[in-house]
């Protein structure tokens, strides 16, 4: 599930004060000075002595500068800019066959020692509810090695009036094409990231990642109706020059309904499109509830992945460590085991890949010092694998971790979060236009809205940013009010079509929640443009009072 | 880190504004240890301890705004760090929508700190899980759970004489029980700002029981019931509506609370006459600071819905003064009246109806009428002629808190409970509701 709380941060007039969320504010000129990767080495070690010395038969360290900046704009004025650092050390231990965790922003020796001493006695007072001790798969230690992502043009060094005279100019653009209010926000994330653990790996890592939401509002005062349009574009995981919009990245929706974006983002030309699209909103035709057939853009459909089938495949999950909050998976290892269990139509293949360029799992290793792989999950639409950390692995039956597991911040405990999780491209050649033409009743869906699911992953509910009556293999018409409610296996069972791999592109979540105490997770998902046949579309149209 | 009283707070906000040549300085302290115990498959699956401390300091010339955090509290690092929120203000543009800080308030302060719950250690968490796993164990049952505790202070002052210091506690636990075979679930949900108001196994067996009574759940068609809405139930979805007062979106025409034609509705009448919300740090049972730290405004008992009507909207500094009002201070709590039946009572007066005891994932469907989606999870029980008859699979539901409580047939006896996504402390009464519209039947147990 995704978490509001951060998207409201962005959304509008949150004061100074809530800038600790982020993490500690910092000049311009000493957010491009790292940590020397020798110093951490030292405090690195001192965890895992003052650890070992205590009685942990395992430990792992993880030094953490979370540096971030973001820019908030309404209509014509900068609402906040601020940057943050975070900085600490987290230490977690195996000491009688439990794990303990302790974190501390007191990254002198001596408060490091501390906090290693202190998992280490959480470990034992938990040591005694333990049935079975955790179990590690296999690691060897990599020694020291450092990853960063590629990018041409740092975040850091683009002067902030530039970015917040983008926005700016974004805002505008919507307005003057038929938006009451405009929103435009940048978030700019930069994990250093120092993992060192007693298997003998010393990992230092440089994360970088971009978002750019926007929003256009249009009101009708005399019928007190509005509507809003969301930005098209997807969070990304590369530099400055996402921002650099080039011809060749624009694509044409079908029937040229809208502009869509792949690698580089026009983020004016969406904020004017947004404009405009909300304005028609306001006298779109009401959706007729009943079956259609939909025709799924990837800056929608990333969102329907990920709910039903990212979250359903986390091997936690399946196993109930997830039970009391996110809940369990429709997808027990009951079905995994068959080896036929038919999640989607044959054409459905699903891959796993934390190497995938430009997304937002993108990592050379993960928070247990795994090195980032690919591997498939669904493929032919029969369910093959799960995704797994090191003390999952023995569980289905593999020796090595999958490299999925994640901590939001050096406070926070790691834990198994989702890699990239995307469909393949259709085999044959099919372009979105050809395949409206073969619609005779459907909805072509664009961009993300409301989305639910439940706690097995079954039933969920999706909305979208834009969607078109499709007759007779032509679209016809801006709709409103469109939902639609399905079962996770008979719609990835419904799947009748995938357009080809020119039409592929990610989507991504930049706040995805889970676990308690609960942590985000940054995560893309890609796919062609989609259809599903037969799906039950329902009206979200009310009235109040 | 150790945490700052009074005295050592208030000399270092004091040494931070001494050391601003802005034209506004305001500064904000927050530490916090907080301790934590997470369960699942019957045994502990993570724990921990995270202790931070953060210094805020905001600093404005004329309209133009830069923030700065550090954790370190030497003189040296203090002065940085108002050299840094002046030059982040330096290259910030105006923001013309930009309200100079609050002047000296009144901070009455309210019961926020226990020393019960302050003395929470490794043992006491690893007991509570013990509590929990081994009384589902008894009963041959499955146990996931969470606990979790805070013991933090809180300080604000500005260059105009503001200045407040507050320390908190507070513990949440959650519990679900499952049955072995997956057929039956059950949950419970406590918090509390005192430790000895909690105990560990009476709500674990809540939640067992639940598990126990709904195994062998059947499916209901889809359609409008009268449902009776456990708190947990309902204080997601109130809590997107007590996120959508802002008297600005109002008056934009963004709202629900936009007047067709312009305005806003204060005043009208939007639900069942039943209906009293307001908000009041004070309250006992869900304390909260007597300060927003936003806008460093005193947070005052603030009506919110009075007998149906709405009684007040929040207006942030920039609002209020475009509009001539007073600024209001976010509210940190919300509380319902209800009655004095218990749930068991609110079953026995119910001819047909569906019981629900807890929501979840709810999602905004459309803001111009506050449609909400969800689900129920974790019990959810047919009632006839005034008892319950046998669970029933969950549901879908797409409904609006406007009509829910528009459709209030009776609230029984108010409790305190927790909002997982809702940035409030809520006590609300469980509801008896009618024609709750649940449109599809979920297979999740």
């Amino acid at each position: 599930m995704e978490r509001r709380q951060f998207l409201h941060i962005g959304a509008g007039t949150a004061g100074a004060m809530l800038i600790p969320v982020f993490g500690h504010a910092i000049a311009a000129d000493e957010l491009m000075k790292p940590l020397a990767a020798s110093a951490k080495k030292v405090l690195a070690d001192t965890a895992l002595n003052a650890a070992t010395q205590a009685g942990a038969s395992y430990c792992d360290v993880r030094i953490g500068r979370y540096l971030n900046q973001f820019i908030i704009t309404r209509d014509l004025n900068v609402e906040n800019i601020s940057n943050t650092e975070s900085s600490g050390v987290g230490v977690r231990v195996i000491a009688g066959g439990a794990y303990g965790f302790a974190s501390t922003n007191d990254m002198t020796p001596d408060g490091i020692a501390n906090a290693a001493r202190q998992a280490v006695a959480i470990a034992k007072a938990n040591a005694k509810l333990q049935r079975e001790p955790v179990r590690l798969a296999p690691l060897k230690g990599v020694g020291e090695v450092a990853w960063a992502t590629p990018f041409k043009q740092d975040w850091r060094s683009i002067p902030v009036k530039q970015k917040a005279d983008m926005l700016i100019a974004a805002n505008k653009a919507g307005m003057d094409a038929g938006a009451s209010f405009m929103t435009a926000s940048l978030f700019q994330i930069n994990q250093q990231k120092y993992f060192a653990s007693t298997d003998g790996s010393y990992i230092d890592q440089d994360i970088h990642r971009l978002w750019a939401p926007i929003n256009a509002t249009a009101v009708d005062k005399a019928s007190g109706k509005f509507r809003s349009r969301a930005g098209l574009s997807s969070p990304v995981s590369m530099g400055y020059e996402y921002f650099d919009a080039k011809a060749g990245d624009k694509v044409r929706a079908a029937g040229g309904v809208t502009t869509l974006y792949k690698n580089s983002y026009d983020i004016v030309e969406d904020a004017r499109l947004a404009g405009m699209q909300a304005r028609q909103k306001l006298s779109a035709k009401s959706v007729e509830p009943g079956k259609y057939d939909l025709v799924l853009s990837p800056e929608h459909l990333f969102l329907t992945i990920h709910e039903n089938v990212g979250h359903p495949t986390e091997l936690d999950r399946v196993l109930g460590y997830e039970a009391n909050y996110a809940g369990t998976s429709f997808v027990g290892l009951d079905k995994w085991e068959s080896k036929k269990f038919k999640y989607g139509s044959e054409r459905v293949n699903f891959v796993a890949d934390r190497t995938t360029p430009g997304s937002l799992g993108l990592i050379g290793y993960d928070d247990e010092g795994v090195r980032a792989k690919k591997w498939d999950i669904i493929r032919n639409g029969i369910l093959v694998n799960y995704q797994a950390t090191r003390d999952q692995a023995h569980i289905i039956g593999e020796n090595e971790s999958h490299g999925c597991s994640y901590a939001d911040s050096w406070s926070t405990i790691q834990f198994q979060r989702m890699p990239n999780v995307s469909l393949e491209p259709g085999k044959a050649r099919l372009t979105p236009d050809e395949m409206v033409k073969d619609v005779k009743k459907g909805i072509y869906i664009l961009g993300r809205g409301s989305y639910s699911i439940d706690q097995q992953r079954y039933n969920s509910q999706f909305g979208g940013t834009l969607f078109y009556e499709i007759k007779n293999g032509k679209i016809t018409g801006p709709l409103e009010d469109v939902a639609y409610q399905t079962n996770t296996q008979e719609f990835w069972n419904a799947c009748s079509a995938i357009c080809d791999e020119r039409d592929w592109r990610m989507g991504g979540s930049f706040f995805d929640g889970k676990g308690q105490p609960s942590q985000v997770s940054a995560v893309s998902h890609g796919s062609s443009t989609t259809r599903f046949n037969g799906i039950n579309v329902i009206n979200t149209a009310r009235k109040i009072g | 880190m150790k945490q700052l009283n009074q005295e050592q707070a208030k000399r270092i906000t004091d040494r931070v504004i001494a050391f601003s040549k802005a034209d506004e300085c305001n500064v904000s302290i927050q530490g916090n240890r907080t301790g934590n115990i997470r369960f699942a498959r019957n045994g502990v699956s993570t724990a921990g301890l995270t202790e931070d401390m953060q210094l805020a300091v905001r600093v404005a010339f004329g309209k133009r705004v830069g923030t700065a955090v550090v954790n370190e509290f030497d003189d040296k690092s203090l002065e940085k760090a108002v050299r840094r929120a002046e030059e982040l203000a330096r290259l910030a543009p105006e923001n013309p929508e930009f309200v100079p800080s609050v002047s000296k308030q009144d901070y009455l302060a309210t019961q926020t700190f226990m020393a019960s719950t302050a003395a929470i250690d490794p043992d006491y968490r690893a007991e509570v899980a013990a509590a929990a796993i081994g009384a589902a164990r008894a009963r041959k049952l499955v146990t996931a759970g969470f606990f979790t505790d805070n013991n933090r202070f809180s300080c604000i002052a500005n260059s105009k004489g503001v200045f407040g210091f507050q320390e908190f506690t507070d513990l949440s636990f959650t519990c679900t029980a499952r049955t072995e075979d997956g057929r039956g679930s059950g949950w419970v949900t406590r918090s509390a700002v005192d430790a000895r108001r909690f105990n560990a196994r009476e709500a674990a067996d809540i939640a067992i029981d639940k598990a126990l009574r709904s195994m062998d759940a059947k499916a209901l068609e889809p359609g409008r019931y009268t449902v009776i809405l456990e708190p947990a139930a309902t204080s997601e979805i109130l809590g997107n509506m007590f996120s959508s007062l802002g008297a600005r979106a109002a008056d934009e025409g963004r709202s629900f609370l936009a007047k067709k034609g312009g305005g806003n509705r204060l005043g009208e009448k939007l639900f069942d006459e039943q209906v009293n919300i307001w908000a009041d740090p004070w309250n006992p049972d869900v304390p909260v600071a007597p300060w927003d730290d936003d806008t460093m405004l005193a947070r005052k008992r603030t009506d919110i819905v009075k007998n149906g009507r709405i009684a007040s909207l929040d207006y942030s500094p920039y609002w209020a003064q475009k509009t001539g009002k007073q600024a209001t201070a976010g509210h940190g709590n919300m509380i319902m009246a209800g009655g004095s039946k218990s749930l068991e009572e609110l079953i026995a007066g119910t001819k047909k109806g569906i019981v629900v005891t807890r929501t979840w994932y709810i999602r905004m469907v459309d803001p111009q009428s506050l449609l909400i989606t969800g689900l129920t999870r974790d019990g959810t029980f047919y009632v006839e002629n005034g008892k319950i008859k046998h669970p029933v699979k969950n549901f879908r539901f797409n409904e609006s808190p406007v009509t829910i409580l528009n459709n209030i047939d009776e609230l029984g006896k108010p409790e305190v409970i927790g909002g997982d996504e809702s940035p409030f402390q809520m006590v609300l009464p469980p509801m008896k509701v009618r024609d709750f519209n649940f449109t599809s039947l979920s297979d999740a147990v």
